[in-house]
């Protein structure tokens, strides 16, 4: 029971639950971490001689609240309080915290700590850093490390953001149905920058940010634990578990990506996907479709084709239709140009994507498309012009060695000819 | 006499667990199981997804209703189950303990079985 990495363990599932509540006692998110920090401390000197207490969290908000009512008496300001070694023996108080954040307002904690980080002042790199730091407690090293900076920089990244938000007005009061629900999406969209910012990266980079992809699951399970009956926190958490599935396969041993139609798919975590499957079945159910269900149940019929032949793309091609619809988008657009290419051809799928040229002429992956659409065509002169614009705008060494393979593909091919 | 033993665990901190963690803690499981196949004592081990994933449907009334989530929302959940026969109690609580030893934290309810059909589905 006392074993370290359990302790750990049970102080990072805590973290967010506890940081939560003790922000409603401060409110203030230094004066919260801090107590929380001090909570951990003595926790770990407690809790291997004692045995963890009996409802954890609990444990963690009252001895971080009274530590920090401590220091603050010591100052003059309040009454004395009992020592938290006592407190694993204070059934009676124990209790009587767990039931009162049984309640809903609890929910609204974490609910309050998450959204403070969705400022609508705060870039997407901040709100990501600052969500990292104070609900998953990842250290400033560890997150500046995913973002390829100084730990200085970072540092001072994050200080930025909380003024931002202390400056701001926090949403202390308990919030109702419209604004319960508009947080909600500006919390599960924070939560979907994290992943992808985990997502995203490549090559040596992986390594770094793979946690976040981990982290932005935790989070997104906790949110659903909480909000139960919302289909789309449930497309949410099953569209990045179905995602991440395929992570083992998703690079060779140099770090180059590999194509979904090319990866090995005995490698795509099962679990994961069995589980991302589950979720987005039971969010369909409800029939309140939304842009993350679309997006999943994408996702789902990836999963769902042990080969890639095997493929519904005409099923996907229905769903990039719902997405465009429900979220138009000159990227959705794209990427239902290649779900078109396969069922109708490529001569369909160029014929969509031509007028986005306008829109998408700086985006890599619109020329990498429309090069592979024209070299499905036999058109290879404008394919290896499109194929040099999408190097051109690659952003990483990864999409850069993809669209080589094309070209080295068509070069070897016009030598054969000759 | 056979005993479901049920276990409980705050998911929160199960689903936190490294992947290696995780291994870790199934292999040291499949070891206990192993031993307890070759007694010929071992039967069915589910292990079930977060409660995230369940569905309750509420049958006291009609129509029945369909709720999200599972049955009881307790600090710990009902995570998965072995089915194991023991002599009495004492062998099935200390059967229980080695299960524990392989993986700590939580608890193990240990609850005599009134019936069990094998079933149909390959296994």
């Amino acid at each position: 029971m006392t074993d370290p990495a359990w302790i750990d363990a049970t102080l990072a599932a805590a973290r967010p639950q506890a940081v939560a509540a003790l922000l409603r006692y401060f409110r203030d998110l230094d004066a919260a971490e801090e107590a929380f920090q001090d909570a951990c401390l003595r926790a770990l000197r407690s809790w291997p001689e004692k045995g963890p207490p009996r409802d954890p969290t609990a444990w963690l908000i009252l001895v971080g609240r009274n530590a920090a009512i401590d220091a603050s008496r010591r100052q003059g300001r309040y009454q004395a309080l009992p020592p938290e070694e006592l407190l694993s023996d204070l059934e009676d108080a124990e209790t009587d915290l767990a039931e009162r954040l049984d309640g809903s307002h609890y929910r609204d904690d974490v609910l309050r700590l998450l959204f403070i980080c969705c400022h609508p002042d705060l870039p997407a790199t901040q709100q990501i850093a600052l969500a990292l730091r104070v609900i998953s407690g990842l250290s400033v090293k560890q997150i500046a490390k995913a973002f390829l900076v100084s730990e200085a920089a970072m540092e001072q990244r994050i200080t930025r953001a909380k003024a931002r938000v202390a400056g701001g007005d926090a949403p202390f009061e308990t919030p109702g149905p419209v604004e319960r629900a508009e947080r909600l999406a500006a919390v599960a969209a924070m939560i979907y920058l994290v992943f992808n910012e985990g997502y995203s990266a490549s090559g040596s980079a992986t390594e770094a940010r793979g946690p976040l992809c981990d982290e932005a699951i935790r989070l997104a399970r906790l949110l659903l634990r909480l909000f139960s009956a919302e289909p789309e926190i449930m497309g949410l958490t099953a569209l990045m578990l179905l995602q991440h599935a395929r992570s083992p396969a998703r690079f060779d041993a140099d770090g180059a990506a590999i194509l979904l139609d090319d990866q090995d798919r005995s490698l795509w975590r099962k679990r994961m996907i069995d589980e991302g499957l589950a979720l987005i079945d039971k969010a369909m159910w409800r029939r309140r479709p939304g842009p993350y269900q679309v997006q999943a149940a994408i996702a789902a019929l990836h999963a769902r084709a042990t080969k890639p032949e095997d493929t519904d793309w005409a099923e996907i091609d229905q769903l990039y239709a719902t997405l465009e619809r429900m979220q138009p988008s000159p990227v959705v657009t794209l990427n239902r140009a290649v779900a078109v290419s396969k069922v109708h051809g490529p001569e369909a799928a160029l014929a969509m994507i031509e007028p986005l040229e306008p829109r998408l002429g700086g985006y890599f992956h619109f020329h990498g498309a429309r090069g592979a659409f024209l070299l499905g065509l036999g058109r290879t002169d404008e394919a290896r012009l499109a194929f040099d614009r999408a190097i051109a705008l690659a952003s990483t060494a990864a999409e850069a060695t993809h669209i080589r393979q094309h070209l080295d593909r068509l070069t070897r091919e016009s030598a054969a000819k000759v | 006499m056979l005993y479901a033993i049920l276990c409980y665990h705050d998911e929160d901190t199960v689903c936190a667990w490294s992947q290696e963690h995780n291994d870790k803690v199934m292999a040291d499981l499949g070891a206990v199981e192993d031993k307890l196949a070759k007694a010929g004592r071992l039967g069915p081990v589910a292990r079930l997804m977060p409660t995230t994933a369940a569905t309750t449907l509420r049958k006291d009334r009609e129509p029945p209703l369909v709720l999200d989530g599972p049955f009881a929302e307790t600090k710990e959940q009902l995570l998965g189950f072995f089915v194991i026969e023991c002599v009495d109690l004492n062998e099935a609580i200390e059967t229980a303990k080695e299960l524990g030893v392989a993986n700590p934290g939580g608890s193990y309810e240990i609850r005599p079985m009134a019936l069990m059909r094998p079933g149909v589905l390959p296994l």
